[in-house]
């Protein structure tokens, strides 16, 4: 009976402010639930809908501009992606050049370069949309600058980018927009220390024989890298990468606070989107819908991640 | 799931015999170079940001938007700083109030949520019960899930209460107390995790010699578990502690029209995009430090024992 105990208060506590709602929310899903069944005193029940909330998002049909489901799915799954992509090879680039033996102010450096870690994130999401901003923010001034170097004015027009509203796409035959990368750059700011904190801890359990044995046999920087570095990185990373995507995925802060979704909806990603459904447009049964489609995305991203770290076992395991 | 594990802690080299013999060796110096000048380089876009956000908020000018970088502008003053503090949005709420309302939330899904977690903690960690692994897959479901998962059923539930006591009259939803709940409800399942791995790495032979002496199993969860895992508790604690912080999306959506309720995050926000044409940026800025600080600086200095916490899942989008 004792071990009951303690699990009663955490799980009466889960019950009604976790298991509830998301049971609640799966039967919202099949109904019309909208502002007026809110009050309690009304006491007006929604109307069961079947299937129409999810048939309604599979189809693109909701009344709100802008939204194509296969579109929004795909840019969030490409969106997580590149982020882990970049954010791995720079975090262990860094972590690579900061293992050099005999490297002066190492110390230094590493607690300069986990900075953007301890910055809460809300933080990092708004000044960086300053930081993007057309006539005021500092990364058109950093452009404007390099261009004066070339004796280019100020004002060309190219020095003046709409980083997070421009509807063209910066490169014609790659369908994202410049807001995109904006997102892309102010999340790798924030994302590759952390991965780089792995990586450090990684390479330093590499046994230094091995890197000798390399040499004696004659072993390229490269090769040294390839087949002593990265074996050993390989148990550490992985899983630190799949936890990223997961996160990277769900990153409610960068698009709602840095494009709000522009253009037009298109730097929208799946979280942002049930937020707006539910809290601009009071489509609650339809949110509630998303929302369920949300978790069994994030379910078999899960599970897809984790046969792949299953097939690339490695050493350690 | 594979996906949680704990990085090696930063700046605290796990050193092998083999490594320390390589350390002695120097590096030639014209490698020396280049790689200063790429760390220098890395160091300058880390803290590219943070300069220009600490240069705008002592502008003198106050004009409404930089026209150019500079580092410490001519006259710097902390006349942003003295404004935000005594009237930091357009609404009749000061930095005191803003801070009491996050200081609130922060402090009390924090201690909520550790409290709780460390009695399911002590019980998935130390004793055998059945059902044991199908609750921890449980935990570890809705730690998964983002917080927007749950916001929207949640917002309803707590809508239907009123709350009467001590002569106050208010609805559960739109309350301090709502929100803690909501923020509790998606920290709870961090702790519970995050303590638990704490509590595995811990040997049980104190807690075997304290059964041999015959106390009982609760005393020794409370003489002998509890003070062992301080440390633990209170990096989960802190982690709480600056999620609460932080929190906007539960805050805003459940508090958002209720102005004396708002907390520093909201703030924040209404100081950036399109409904903040007429705040100057030099107020955005000192606002964001005054609201980063104090988090900031705990967090870089207990880094060795937080990064940890957070590749787990700390903040939570």
């Amino acid at each position: 009976m004792a071990p009951y105990l303690y699990l009663l208060p955490a799980f009466l506590v889960m019950a009604f402010i976790t298991f509830y709602p998301l049971a609640f929310q799966v039967w919202m899903s099949f109904t019309d639930f909208a502002q007026v069944n809110f009050n309690v005193r009304l006491h007006v029940a929604p109307h069961f809908v079947g299937l129409e909330n999810y048939i309604d998002i599979a189809e693109s049909k909701l009344a709100i501009p802008n939204f194509e489901f296969p579109r929004l799915v795909l840019f969030n799954l490409w969106w997580a992606l590149s982020n882990v992509i970049v954010h791995v090879v720079l975090g262990v680039g860094v972590a690579v050049v900061l293992n050099a033996k005999g490297l002066w102010f190492k110390g230094i450096y590493r607690a300069l370069y986990i900075l953007p870690v301890v910055i809460p994130q809300i933080i990092v999401a708004t000044v960086w949309r300053n930081m993007f901003d057309t006539d005021s923010g500092a990364v058109n001034f950093v452009i404007q600058g390099i261009g004066g170097i070339f004796g280019l004015p100020a004002d060309t027009p190219a020095f003046h980018l709409d980083w997070l509203h421009q509807v063209n796409d910066p490169i014609s035959f790659i369908p994202l927009p410049l807001a995109y990368f904006a997102m892309l750059t102010a999340n790798t700011w924030l994302g590759w220390p952390l991965n780089s904190v792995v990586a450090t801890g990684a390479l330093q359990s590499i046994p230094g024989e091995l890197y000798e044995a390399a040499e004696m046999d004659g072993a390229s920087p490269w090769q040294k890298f390839r087949n002593v570095t990265v074996p050993f990185l390989r148990p550490a990373m992985l899983p630190y990468a799949i936890y990223g995507f997961v996160i990277t995925f769900n990153l409610f802060f960068l698009p709602y606070f840095m494009t709000g979704g522009s253009p037009f909806g298109r730097t929208e990603i799946l979280v942002t989107q049930a937020y707006r459904l539910a809290y601009e447009q009071n489509l609650y049964g339809v949110a509630a819908a998303f929302c369920v489609y949300l978790f069994f995305l994030l379910l078999a991203v899960t599970l897809v991640t984790n046969r792949l770290a299953q097939a690339t076992k490695s050493y350690a395991d | 799931m594979t996906a949680v594990f704990r990085p090696a802690p930063i700046g605290k080299p796990r050193r092998t015999r083999a490594n320390s013999s390589r350390q002695e060796r120097t590096l030639p110096l014209r490698q020396q170079l280049i790689l200063q000048v790429a760390c220098l380089f890395i160091a300058l876009t880390v803290l590219f940001p943070i300069i220009w956000v600490v240069s705008m908020s002592i502008d003198p000018r106050n004009i409404s938007r930089p026209d150019a970088l500079t580092l410490i502008p001519p006259g710097a003053s902390l006349q942003a700083y003295e404004k935000v503090v005594t009237r930091p949005t357009s609404n009749d709420i000061s930095f005191l109030g803003l801070l009491a309302n996050s200081l609130k939330i922060a402090v009390g899904s924090s201690v909520v949520s550790v409290g709780l977690g460390v009695l399911a903690a002590y019980a998935f960690s130390r004793l055998r019960f059945r059902g044991r692994e199908a609750m921890m897959i449980g935990i570890l479901g809705v730690l998964m899930l983002p917080s927007v998962a749950t916001i929207i059923p949640l917002f309803i539930f707590l809508n239907q209460f009123r709350v009467d006591f001590a002569g106050l009259s208010f609805n559960l939803r739109a309350s301090l107390l709502g929100v803690t709940m909501t923020i509790v409800a998606s920290q709870l399942p961090f702790a519970i995790w995050n303590l638990k791995g704490y509590l595995d790495t811990v040997p049980r032979d104190l807690e075997e010699a304290a059964a041999v002496d015959g106390a009982s199993q609760f005393q020794i969860f409370r003489k002998v578990v509890l003070p062992l895992s301080i440390p633990a508790i209170a990096v989960t604690a802190f982690l709480g502690f600056l999620g609460g912080w932080s929190e906007y999306l539960t805050t805003y959506m459940f508090i958002g029209q209720n102005i004396p309720d708002w907390t520093l995050s909201i703030a924040l926000n209404s100081l950036v995009g399109q409904y903040a044409r007429t705040t100057s940026w030099s107020e955005f800025a000192a606002f964001a430090i005054l609201f980063a600080l104090p988090v900031s600086a705990v967090f870089f200095v207990f880094q060795r024992y937080l990064v940890g916490g957070l590749a787990v899942g700390g903040v939570k989008g």
